[in-house]
């Protein structure tokens, strides 16, 4: 069915789908950046989210807070630089951490708080310095939450070097990854690189915000997520990065592409990657073998579809739509012509692209369609699995482990777990549970 | 500003579409940025709903802040009005469009003029009043619209007594439970439901309010507003004694049953509250129990809103003798009641009203109760001081959406409360017994059975990486690596033979 000739077709629809804040980054990159703080300046609204999206975490007295705003802070009868002086205090004294983040929100944006002006001169007065991430749900969605925070962080410590590095030259093989990972996929994507000969300078975050690697003109950097296109574009705009554009480290086909581009930027010929890959695809094939010609739906929330869309499409799923927030054509690039290729391989039409998807639309399309598996957020997970059709959580993507060779095996496990379960309750015939069809 | 990470009732919108939400046929539209619909995610993974949360978001984003949001809002609306078919459609601002200061009711009335359902603005300001309020007010304004709207509204009473349960409603605690065991109540009283509101009717039904003999509030936060609402402009009287624990359910009946005589219905329920107490309920006789003199005494606090708190620390002093140092609500409009409730029971109790959840964990260390009766967070603080905690109050997770029968109201709520309170208060006292003789002595066994005896060496870094494995799977972890290095003849073991040893067992 697939013709050489077809093409990529991107959808654009009413944005009217569900998704988490993006202030919901602060969950995994306070745990990241173990010196860090993160104040959430916004309303009980957001505290609301953070509170029940995190559950547990809460308990265990997390390096993050709201500063909850008052009527008195909205129709400006207190003055924002006196109170946020006021809690950085206090955090200073209580947690001594070595950088505070404030993430912006909705309601700081819309009676537009000056963060970054306050910023600057209350870090100077609090010797403790502030980092501003305006990551609201008024612009971003979900994961980009990240790539606000991180975007800043990039700029920032640029302020703080500048006379410092100023006689550096440009350094050319140096190579940065930037993207927030757990501590020990950050190592086995290390040990990925230093066995093909690629030493990695540094990450974008490091473990502790005083262990940042230095950035200098013409320093390689490469993304590992999708979702950091205005990290990106900061460290190639602001800082005159060179940005390797590649697919993403995700399923073993993108990670084996994802270092062949990188060796290729450093004249490495990559040794034993093939092979390696060919491992990794032979230990999956007890997982391949389920879901082999079966059909996958992402509703879209998080920005990761488009890599694990193609790294199911190579196991031998059939995709019907990709449904995603944002899609930067330029960051994504070279995963986009991953897919491509792949659906070529595979014979396979290249399925719909969907921006900003309605989530009404889609479950009619569902309805419809009837795949056998929907990628989706917790808010429709429990409806569609009443009305028999087969769900997985899709924020489960953005805290598991995805990344690199090795990780390939916990998607597939993320991915067949409803299909597994099925494997048991087919004979039982309990399928349909809602009383509304 | 105020620092906080932790919040006893949410934001104002929550409420309004729990009410919303609740009712057959009522979709709610958020006017919000995109990420505020996390309601729907609670509705549909803490209660397990199977059905699509009737709430769409109208979203607020730059392009709104530019233009306003009139169309786009009044599209919505008439959008939704042909997909779903609702009775009613309310329009629920959140804190981000109160700050816009848009004329929503505007746009409702805009939108009206195309729609089959009724438009409602929800009326409630997002800075003065949090999720209980705010759906306390969403249910009077609904019942109030539609009140005024039906035309022949019937001033007859129903034959036979008839009664209006007014606070049944999603993402309560032990909700569902409670009205299931009122309407066993009310069927032993031989008194027919009229409604059941909001959870599960129809708007089209609220006419039909007014031909009960009286209403029933089981809940001081939410239907309250209502019921004097309806005393107010229908005459129509409520009991708002909250039936929990045997005493309180005694009170109950007995004023169900004045409001029934005085309308000329002569009934006497003592007979029936006295077999109930002595002999089909346990929880009179338990706390007579020589068990339960180990109770007596004992030294407990309690905090949650104010319905559960007051109610909780009624059953603990009046009925099992427990000593309750002081009881906190985060229901800070209801201070007066509240304070007045405590008075009641008992002088020397301390009422104390704030949403700190750092000054209640202070509080709680301060005193060092045998037991805590609070929410989740109290259950938290006690798991870091080692005292037991029972939760009687939202905020709760989702092990407080039980799917066995739990009620808190009745008698079989007084059943479930005992066992709660006296699980709580031996499981303190069996940790207690343990430390004192010594704990079980299991841990030698375990640990002599998991350990291996080889000389392989870890590196620092390794170690390192080894600890972030989760306690209950690292040692077996731990050994299949060393199975692994053993098998590939290594002596000392690094990060790579780690991944390596994973990948292989994998």
């Amino acid at each position: 069915m697939t013709k050489k000739n077809q093409q990529l077709s991107i959808k654009c629809e009413t944005g009217n789908y569900h998704t988490f804040c993006p202030i919901s980054c602060v969950a995994w990159l306070y745990q990241k950046i173990e010196d860090s703080f993160f104040l959430v300046i916004g309303t009980k609204t957001c505290g609301y989210f953070l509170q029940n999206a995190l559950g547990v975490m809460i308990f265990a007295e997390p390096r993050y807070a709201m500063a909850e705003l008052e009527e008195g802070d909205i129709s400006a009868q207190l003055n924002d630089y006196q109170e946020l002086k006021r809690l950085c205090l206090q955090i200073k004294k209580d947690r001594r951490p070595s950088v505070i983040f404030w993430i912006g929100t909705c309601t700081t944006e819309i009676i537009k708080m000056d963060l970054e002006g306050i910023a600057q001169k209350l870090e100077n007065e609090i010797q403790v310095p502030l980092v501003v991430a305006r990551a609201n749900g008024l612009d971003y969605a979900f994961t980009q939450g990240e790539d606000t925070v991180l975007a800043s962080l990039v700029q920032k410590y640029k302020v703080k070097n500048l006379n410092l590095k100023k006689q550096l030259k440009p350094q050319e093989n140096k190579l940065i990854l930037f993207g927030s990972l757990p501590n020990s996929v950050v190592n086995q994507l290390d040990l990925e690189l230093k066995n093909q000969g690629v030493n990695v300078t540094g990450w974008i975050p490091a473990k502790h915000y005083t262990e940042l690697p230095e950035l200098v003109e013409k320093t390689f950097v490469c993304g590992v997520n999708p979702y950091l296109s205005r990290t990106a574009t900061t460290l190639m705009r602001r800082r005159k990065c060179t940005l390797i554009s590649a697919p993403f480290p995700i399923g073993p086909d993108g990670t084996r592409l994802w270092i062949e581009k990188i060796c290729s930027v450093f004249n490495i010929q990559p040794q034993g990657l093939e092979k390696r890959e060919t491992e990794i695809w032979k230990s999956l094939e007890e997982y391949t073998n389920l879901i082999y010609g079966k059909s996958v739906f992402f509703m879209g929330d998080n920005l990761l579809e488009i890599s694990l869309a193609r790294f199911l499409i190579k196991c031998g799923m059939i995709v019907y739509e990709i449904g995603i927030p944002y899609l930067d054509n330029r960051y994504q690039n070279a995963e986009l012509l991953l897919l491509e290729q792949t659906c070529y391989e595979k014979n396979i039409m290249i399925p719909q692209i969907v921006e900003k998807p309605d989530n009404y639309n889609q479950i009619e399309r569902i309805r419809a369609l009837k795949p056998d598996l929907v990628i989706t957020g917790m808010a429709h997970a429990n409806p569609l699995e009443a009305r028999g059709i087969s769900t997985k959580w899709s924020v489960e993507f953005t805290f598991a482990q995805i990344h690199g060779f090795s990780n390939a095996k916990d998607i597939l496990e993320l991915i067949t777990r409803p299909l597994r379960r099925n494997k048991e309750f087919e004979v039982r015939g309990w399928n349909q549970f809602s009383t509304k069809l | 500003m105020k620092l906080a990470y932790w919040m006893y009732s949410g934001p104002a919108h929550i409420g309004t579409l729990r009410i919303a939400s609740s009712f057959k046929n009522v979709h709610a539209i958020m006017h919000g940025p995109l990420g505020d619909d996390y309601f729907n995610v609670m509705a549909s993974m803490l209660e397990r709903k199977r059905d699509f949360t009737p709430i769409t978001t109208s979203v607020v984003d730059r392009n709104v802040l530019a233009r306003g949001s009139q169309e786009k809002v009044v599209n919505n609306i008439t959008r939704k009005d042909k997909e779903e078919l609702p009775n009613l459609i309310i329009l629920t601002p959140t804190c981000t469009s109160s700050i816009l200061q848009e004329d929503l009711n505007n746009f409702c009335y805009r939108a009206a003029l195309e729609t089959k359902s009724d438009i409602l603005l929800a009326d409630v300001n997002h800075y003065r009043v949090t999720e209980l309020q705010a759906a306390d007010r969403t249910l009077e304004q609904i019942i109030n619209f539609y009140l005024k709207k039906s035309n022949k509204l019937t001033q007859k009473k129903t034959v036979f007594p008839s009664v209006n349960i007014i606070g049944s409603f999603n993402l309560a605690f032990h909700n569902q439970h409670d009205i299931s065991e009122l309407k066993q109540l009310f069927s032993n009283l031989d008194i027919k439901i009229n409604e059941i509101i909001p959870e599960g009717n129809s708007v089209k039904n609220l006419k039909n309010l007014t031909k009960a003999w009286f209403n029933f509030i089981p809940y001081r936060e939410i239907g309250y507003s209502t019921g004097t609402f309806l005393k107010k402009k229908y005459n129509m009287p409520y009991i708002d004694i909250t039936p929990i624990g045997i005493i309180e359910i005694a009170k109950c009946i007995k004023s169900i049953q004045q409001i029934l005589n005085e309308m000329g219905h002569l009934i006497n329920y003592d007979k029936f509250i006295d077999k109930q107490t002595r002999f089909i309920s346990q929880s009179a006789w338990f706390s007579r129990s020589i068990d339960c003199q180990n109770l007596i005494g004992k030294r407990a606090v309690v905090f949650g809103d104010a319905t559960h708190a007051i109610g909780i620390t009624k059953i603990l002093v009046q009925e099992l003798g427990v000593d309750v140092i002081w009881c906190g609500t985060y229901c800070k409009s209801d201070k007066i009641w509240f304070i007045n409730q405590l008075k009641t029971i008992n002088l020397k109790i301390k009422p104390i009203i704030t949403d700190d959840h750092n000054l209640i964990g202070n509080l709680i260390a301060e005193v060092t109760p045998e037991a805590i009766f609070g929410t989740q967070m109290e259950r938290h603080v006690g798991k870091r001081l080692n005292i037991p905690c029972g939760v009687i109050s939202a905020p709760v997770h989702i092990q407080n959406f039980p799917l066995s029968y739990r009620p808190f109201l009745g008698y079989e709520g007084a059943n479930q409360i005992s066992d709660l309170i006296y699980n709580s208060f031996t499981l303190g006292m069996e940790d207690h017994l343990l430390e004192i003789f010594g704990g079980h002595d299991t841990t030698n066994i375990l640990t002599n059975s998991l350990s291996t005896n080889s000389s392989l060496e870890w590196t620092e870094e390794t170690q390192k990486e080894l600890q972030k494995i989760p306690g209950f799977v690292r040692s077996k972890i731990k050994r299949n690596i060393e199975k692994f290095a053993i098998e590939h003849n290594l002596k000392k073991i690094t990060l790579e033979i780690m991944y390596a040893a994973k990948e292989a067992n994998s």
